[in-house]
């Protein structure tokens, strides 16, 4: 019996294993086992009152709280029938540079990057390129001291209430970040040309790609959900079209489309579908870098990652710059009993969030699907597709190009369980 | 060559990532703290593991499994000091609200398969299992107290850490009172400081991050804020949140909802 077992997946947000079976050498059943253990959120959010709920949600996980604050907050406006004013939008989208900003310069330099240099981590990295992983930590900062300024701690920030927030940040502050989110705009600017020098692993996936849309910005809080297979759908539909079900080895649900296929969330869909609306400095790094879309090989995710680092960078001074807060921070909100839902980009894909609410303010219902739920499906299916090669590889090589595919999809276990453990086994001939 | 370097794991439980985040999110000493000890296990960071044992263990999350608590075992049987990182790994995480309900209902409130899933009733500190030698409170925990208890351990000496109040961090920052001005129901004067007071300085009440603090006088803020609250429950509910199954603010939470009601649970 061939065996391969590595007792965990390094680099990924939270705890998993890959199942690869064989039968006579060949591929039958891949199963990424999510161990990470369930904690019940939907349950333990029934009978809390709706302010309480940012708070709550951003606790599924401390890579990005923001976004899980923010579909929260989408979600629970919706449900009252109330949207933010213009003011609120722009910070709340100011908010999200920063945790973009935080956690791709996290994936794409300290979890990915070591992958594509063949090293274990960002530290011996370090050994070999010390000023690539002091920019890194640089840019890093930027996005968590943005974060800060505006809620208070980088990691499950306390600003954001539904209506709004609950104080303006104070604008010097964020005003005395410019010079460093002008260094990062550059810096990301290079991110771009370098990312397009970096050797990735040859495989090309026909996706279906689905993220957020906005007309006139980024996707990012999008009323619409657009997908490469010509789908346009109102957020209230999502439910209807992109289905989420229990699967026996995994404590993550997965998620299909209704006509049963697989498909992607994330940083490759997001630029993909929205480059359209990307700035045109972001446009000019595509261009400069001589980037051909759409890209299909999920290890180039970085690419499209070190693309968004330029626009939010870019966004973010644009923000900043224009950031003169005027009337209140946050709404007051009538209480009635409702449901609704609400949608937004987490940096690993849309993060979608369904509520019902009685005429106190108390959560009935919770329905949250994160966007590794949703790409772990397609993670599996491209693991089968990778199989036969890994099958006849030394099985230290074949773990670790295992790995490497895993981890290029950024995914987030401790979201999603709601991760990686390669064991290859040869079945028994004689089991059915 | 100097003395060999302490060995430092890192282990995550049920959680969010969050607490080991600040870890590396401490961006301005990372590669030093890295170079100053050997990183033997440390998953979220890097492929490279080694088995114990380990000069230092850090345990981010909370035991919500029989694996877990097997493996808390394991690992304080391999650790010379071992730190509870966090409000998981301290109280149980906000998880811990699941036992004050069924946990089945809960299963079955997310999981159209609840047989599928292994699971523990309760979500329970790490204090629940094994004897920590250090507890570092905070949802998240605060970086600089993370670096202070890391360097203290490499220099020998005890961590210099905080046990006033959340409410006393504000009287220091110059932040007026939300309970006193606005009336807004605030766990400051019952809270442990760490995070810097940053609610309350937004306008907004503490919610018990980093837990209660020692000297606390749980009755006499539970009383007021009873008399503030201006939606049924939400007294009991600001016990019961992020630090709601740390002894003191159970206690505090399970008293008002008797009183309340008479509701048991």
């Amino acid at each position: 019996m061939k065996t391969i077992e590595v007792p965990a997946m390094a680099r990924v947000e939270g705890e998993g294993g890959l199942y690869i079976g064989l039968q006579s050498g060949e591929a039958v059943e891949i199963r990424l086992d999510i161990y990470e253990p369930p904690r019940f959120f939907e349950g333990f959010l029934r009978g809390r009152f709706l302010q309480e709920v940012p708070d709550i949600t951003a606790r599924i996980c401390g890579i990005c709280p923001v976004a899980y604050q923010m579909s929260s907050a989408l979600a629970l406006e919706n449900a009252l029938g109330v949207s933010v004013s213009a003011e609120v939008r722009a910070l709340r989208r100011l908010m999200y540079c920063g945790e973009y900003i935080e956690s791709h310069a996290l994936h794409m330099y300290m979890l990915q990057a070591p992958d594509l240099f063949g090293k274990e981590s960002a530290f011996e990295l370090a050994e070999m390129e010390p000023e690539t992983v002091k920019k890194a930590l640089r840019l890093k900062k930027i996005g968590n001291e943005l974060l800060k300024a505006i809620g208070g701690r980088s990691v499950h920030p306390v600003n954001v209430c539904v209506g709004g927030f609950y104080s303006w940040p104070d604008g010097t502050v964020l005003k005395a970040m410019l010079p460093e989110l002008t260094w990062g705009l550059e810096a990301a600017m290079q991110a771009v040309k370098w990312s397009t020098t970096l050797h990735y692993p040859k495989l090309e996936i026909n996706y279906e790609f689905v993220a957020l849309h906005e007309e006139k910005e980024y996707g990012l809080m999008g009323s619409e959900v657009w997908s490469s297979r010509g789908r346009k759908l109102a957020i209230r539909d999502y439910e209807k079209t992109y289905i989420e079900e229990h699967v026996r080895h995994s404590n993550a649900l997965h998620s299909h489309t209704v006509d049963g296929g697989t498909y992607l969330v994330g940083p490759l869909a997001r630029l993909n579908l929205n480059h359209d609306q990307l700035a045109p400095i972001a446009k000019q790094a595509l261009k400069e870098a001589g980037i051909k879309l759409p890209l299909k090989n999920p290890y180039k995710s970085f690419i499209a990652r070190a693309v968004e680092l330029v626009q939010f960078f870019k966004e973010a001074i644009d923000i900043v710059q224009a950031y003169a807060p005027a009337g209140p921070a946050h709404m007051e909100l009538d209480l009635k009993a409702g449901e609704g839902c609400g949608a937004s980009e987490a940096p690993r894909g849309t993060l979608y969030h369904r509520y019902q609410i009685d005429d106190h303010g108390l959560i009935q219902s919770a329905k949250i699907v994160p966007p590794t739920a949703q790409n772990l499906p397609r993670i599996e299916a491209d693991l089968f597709a990778m199989a036969p090669a890994l099958v006849v590889m030394p099985e230290a090589a074949a773990t670790r190009q295992a790995e490497d595919l895993v981890r290029a999809y950024d995914p987030c276990i401790s979201c999603a369980t709601h991760f990686l453990k390669l064991k290859m086994e040869e079945r028994d001939s004689s089991c059915k | 060559m100097a003395k060999s370097k302490p060995t430092v794991a890192v282990f995550k439980f049920s959680s969010c990532d969050g607490c080991q985040l600040s870890l590396l999110n401490m961006e301005d000493e990372l590669l030093d703290l890295a170079a100053a000890v050997d990183i033997a296990f440390f998953l979220e960071a890097t492929r490279a593991a080694r088995p114990g044992p380990y000069d230092i263990a850090i345990v981010e999350g909370s035991v919500t499994t029989e694996h877990e608590a097997s493996r808390i075992e394991e690992i304080r049987s391999e650790a010379k000091t071992l730190i509870a990182l966090g409000t998981c790994a301290t109280a149980g995480g906000i998880q811990a609200l699941r036992n004050f309900a069924d946990a089945s209902q809960l299963a079955s409130a997310v999981y159209a398969h609840p047989e599928y899933l292994n699971y523990l009733e309760t979500s329970k500190p790490v204090s629940a299992y094994v004897k920590p030698d250090l507890e570092l409170w905070g949802c998240p925990v605060n970086k600089g107290q993370v670096l202070e208890v890391i360097t203290s351990l490499l220099a020998g000496r005890k961590p210099n850490l905080p046990t006033h109040t959340v409410c006393m961090e504000c009287k220091q920052r110059g932040t007026s009172c939300v309970l006193v001005d606005s009336g807004t129901l605030c766990l400051g004067p019952v809270t442990q400081t760490g995070c810097g007071a940053i609610c309350p300085a937004l306008r907004r009440g503490c919610y018990g991050c980093f837990g209660p603090a020692g000297q606390a006088n749980l009755k006499s803020l539970s009383g007021v804020l009873q008399g503030l609250q201006v939606h049924e429950g939400e007294a009991a509910r600001l016990f019961r949140g992020i630090s709601g199954y740390a002894p003191a603010f159970q206690k505090a939470a399970y008293e008002i909802l008797v009183q309340a009601k008479g509701v048991v649970k």
